[in-house]
């Protein structure tokens, strides 16, 4: 039911399986029809928009692959942003007079980014891991935690930068190398080593095993605590990382940074077909999930067919999608 | 003589190409307590299960009141009055007892449930059972047998003309089983039917009326209780003769190579000590539940314990399964669904998973994997559809040899074995055998847990034989047979003969 073989009988043994290919499928007619609708669609100023707009996700969602493969679930990672991002910006202002505005405060800045990243994932992985207290309830606690923390340094207004730093951060989110902007770079290179660590590493295959069966990969010498673990600190750091791509775009953080962001990356990871019980995994499949996302959206703004506040709807529908689509696979094993 | 209420007629039961249980005649006659009784795999549960209505007979028929009967399920054998009570409970752990007890035949005044009512008469069930936990008590909180009795309370609160009770015993202890056996001689005088399985042989003896021995899925004797002894009915029960099925015996004589002293594992095992040599089969007998599998898994660093292993000499710290298979020592598990394979994955993930850094770092690589694989394919026979297969379509016996294959990729020098040959058909099992006896010839030491007294028997030099977690006694040479290694798993002394279970 789930494959379909194509139609040369000498070609039998070559299936396609829609689950590979489903994903593809949906990004490829999402292209056609932004094509279709708006001619300015595959300019390169819309591409690299939208490219550089599903940077923050992507990145996340990347980590969020290797949580949810592993059993896991993060629900954190928005609040965990904003944290990072309010952070980020108290440290880099508090700095001004100590160093003076410059790039040594910005590159102080990436390093707080990335230790509080780290240091957040691992609380929540060893809370899972070592605690054994379930992914949900520990992500949902840290979640509140964050965001309420960030609301409160930010005293319930806006975190901003200050303006100088701002102008010479700024190049982090506009520049680039061949008119390729740091953000897409950056987000390309994590997917393909992602990709790489999935597949062809020993770390990628225990997160599978330990997703598919826990007591399986005990009895076979894995150490699940430690892989566990490593996924959640794997996604704080990616979350560091993508705050550090975010803050130069605004200059500011809020109560309202990062809302949602955790929804939007379990939403890509589930779209690209790995499975939210966990045992599989592909990032590649997580980088179509998030542009289609971002495609939506785009395709939305573009046209006034529909309006845009109908784009969660849409994302909804096509989520449930997704789903129902993998269930398939399983029923009719 | 009454005429039977429930009876097996010629039946057979096959899972896929197994059959299991062979032409089974059987009768079950109101006010008599029937035992079953068989070596763990005789195929008791399967009759159960077919009486009860959970399991259809491949061939043959079920009778109730002498007319042919088909049970759609056992909902609809339990409409008849036929009601099986498990070894593991059917309870919902959340509600109390009084809403187990009444589960699915709530009774209602109107749109509500009559709490009162369904609470007066659990009190009076438990009454008669002579159990004391409270109707509105939580079932999660109350204890093992008390469950039990919950179990036998909601089998009463319906109207059972046939009651079928899975080693009702196995949970209980002295004095509650007392109360078990007024309550099954009540329910006898009231014409009820009991159909009771136990491997308390004592117990039998003293309850039942009828007995029928199972083995190998056929009946080998029946008749009334005075027709036997304890010592006849163990005879029935394993009495088969060692056909070639082994390869011919060795003698493991080198020097010690593991020693386990001491160890305890909360709950399951206690003062539990082995020693194992180089070259040796050495078997681990008992009943399912005498802490056997506790014992190893402890060894291999699969469970908290405390006490000594000492491995070539060194000691193995507790609870690293990792450094117990870097030092040489492997365990396969008996359950090879839950914790042996990982069913929705290919046979080269399962194959190497232990062992995926010898596959190459920080990348694996593909081509040491599938060389991997084509080799065990190889050395272990493994007869699969095609190599990308998901294992869980594998059959029972090439799982096996999978798991063979995967324990034994690091090449251990001690190879724990639980169960070895579940669930598989006779030709692999030789296989396995010969391959047991192959390892063991390699210098290897060999540890191999068994409920089948002639997988035992055939395979191990000397079986150590377990008994409510503790070591019960240990047999070698000529003395490794059917009725020294039974008589240690019940319990029973080996000379005293009449010492009751």
């Amino acid at each position: 039911m789930s494959t379909a073989t194509t139609d040369s009988p000498k070609s039998a043994g070559w299936s396609i399986d829609l689950r590979v290919l489903g994903p593809i499928l949906a990004l490829l007619a999402l292209v056609a029809l932004g094509m279709f609708l708006n001619p300015n669609f595959l300019s390169y100023a819309n591409i690299t928009n939208v490219l550089a707009r599903s940077a923050f996700i992507g990145i996340v969602a990347v980590g969020m692959t290797f949580v949810i493969t592993a059993g896991g679930l993060d629900l954190s990672v928005g609040s965990m942003a904003a944290f990072i991002a309010g952070l980020m910006i108290l440290v880099m202002n508090a700095l001004i007079p100590v160093m003076g505005a410059g790039v040594g405060i910005i590159l102080v800045g990436m390093l707080v980014a990335i230790v509080a990243g780290l240091i957040a994932g691992a609380i929540n992985g060893l809370l899972v891991a070592k605690i054994g207290i379930e992914a949900f309830i520990v992500t949902l606690g840290t979640m509140g935690i964050y965001r309420s923390l960030v609301t409160w340094l930010a005293d319930g207004g806006t975190l901003s930068l200050d303006f100088a730093m701002r102008e010479i951060y700024r190049p982090v989110y506009y520049g680039g190398i061949m008119g390729i902007s740091w953000p897409i770079i950056v987000f390309a290179v994590i997917a393909i080593l992602g990709e790489i660590v999935m597949r062809h590493t020993a770390f990628g295959r225990h997160c599978a095993a330990i997703g598919s069966n826990e007591t399986v990969a005990r009895y076979s010498s894995v150490n699940v605590a430690r892989v566990r673990t490593l996924t959640f600190i794997g996604l704080g750091l990616l979350v560091g990382i993508a705050v550090i791509m975010y803050v130069p775009r605004l200059g500011s953080a809020s109560a309202s940074t990062g809302v949602l962001w955790e929804l939007e990356a379990i939403a890509a990871v589930i779209i690209g077909g790995t499975m939210l019980k966990g045992g599989f995994g592909r990032i590649w499949g997580t980088v179509v999930g998030v542009l289609i996302l971002s495609l939506i959206g785009n395709i939305l703004n573009l046209t006034d067919m529909v309006s845009p506040y109908l784009n969660g709807a849409i994302q909804g529908v096509i989520i449930i999608l997704a789903v129902v689509l993998q269930r398939k696979r399983s029923n009719s094993r | 003589m009454t005429a039977p209420v429930l009876a097996l007629r010629n039946v057979t039961k096959s899972f896929g190409p197994i059959e299991i249980l062979h032409g089974v005649n059987f009768d079950l006659r109101p006010g008599e307590v029937h035992a079953l009784i068989g070596e763990n795999g005789a195929g008791k549960s399967t009759t159960m299960k077919i009486l009860s209505g959970y399991l259809d007979a491949t061939t043959g028929t079920v009778e109730l009141d002498g007319q042919l009967a088909r049970f759609a399920n056992s909902d609809a054998a339990e409409a008849a009055g036929i009601v099986m009570i498990h070894q593991e409970f059917n309870l919902a752990e959340h509600l109390s007892v009084e809403q187990n007890v009444f589960l699915g035949r709530e009774i209602r005044r109107g749109l509500l449930l009559d709490h009162k009512t369904m609470q007066k008469r659990t009190a009076e069930l438990l009454a008669r059972l002579d159990c004391r936990v409270s109707p509105t008590a939580r079932v999660s909180t109350i204890s093992v047998p008390d469950k039990q009795m919950v179990e036998i309370a909601k089998a009463l609160s319906r109207k059972v003309r046939v009651l079928i009770m899975d080693e009702p015993t196995a949970v209980l202890t002295e004095s509650e089983t007392e109360v078990l056996f007024e309550q099954i001689n009540r329910l006898r005088v009231e014409g009820c039917a009991i159909l009771y399985t136990s491997h308390k042989l004592g117990e039998v003896k003293r309850i039942a009326d009828r007995v029928t021995v199972l083995r190998d899925g056929s009946v080998v004797a029946s008749g009334p209780i005075d027709e036997f002894t304890e010592d006849t009915m163990a005879t029935a029960m394993v009495g088969r003769e060692l056909s070639d099925l082994f390869p011919p015996k060795r003698r493991g004589g080198g020097e010690v190579v593991l020693e386990a002293a001491d160890i305890h594992v909360p709950g399951h095992v206690s003062h539990a000590s082995l020693t194992l040599r180089r070259g040796e089969i050495l078997g681990i007998g008992g009943l399912i539940g005498a802490g056997r599998t506790e014992l190893v898994e402890a060894i291999a660093g699969l469970r908290p314990r405390t006490g000594r292993v000492t491995l070539f000499g060194k000691e193995l710290p507790a609870a690293s399964v990792a450094e117990a298979t870097r030092r040489g020592l492997v365990y396969l598990t008996e359950d090879r669904k839950g914790a042996g394979l990982l069913l929705e994955k290919g046979m080269r993930e399962n194959l190497t998973l232990p062992m995926l850094s010898a596959f190459g770092r920080p990348l694996i690589s593909r081509r040491k994997e599938e060389e991997a694989l084509t080799r065990a394919i190889q050395d272990f026979q493994i007869r699969a559809g095609g190599r990308g297969i998901a294992v869980g379509n594998m059959s029972g016996g090439n799982q096996q040899k999978l798991l063979l294959a995967k324990t034994m990729l690091p090449d251990p020098q001690i190879v724990i074995i639980d169960e070895p040959t579940r669930g598989i058909d006779i030709g692999t099992k030789q296989q396995i055998y010969d391959l047991i006896h192959r390892l063991a010839s390699e210098g290897r030491s060999i540890i191999v847990i068994s409920s089948e007294m002639p997988e035992l028997i055939g395979l191990a030099d000397r079986v150590l034989v377990m008994h409510a977690g503790r070591v019960s006694g240990e047999v070698s040479g000529e003395d490794v047979n059917e009725r020294a290694i039974v008589r240690l798993a019940m319990g029973l002394g080996e000379g005293s003969k009449e010492t009751a279970a």
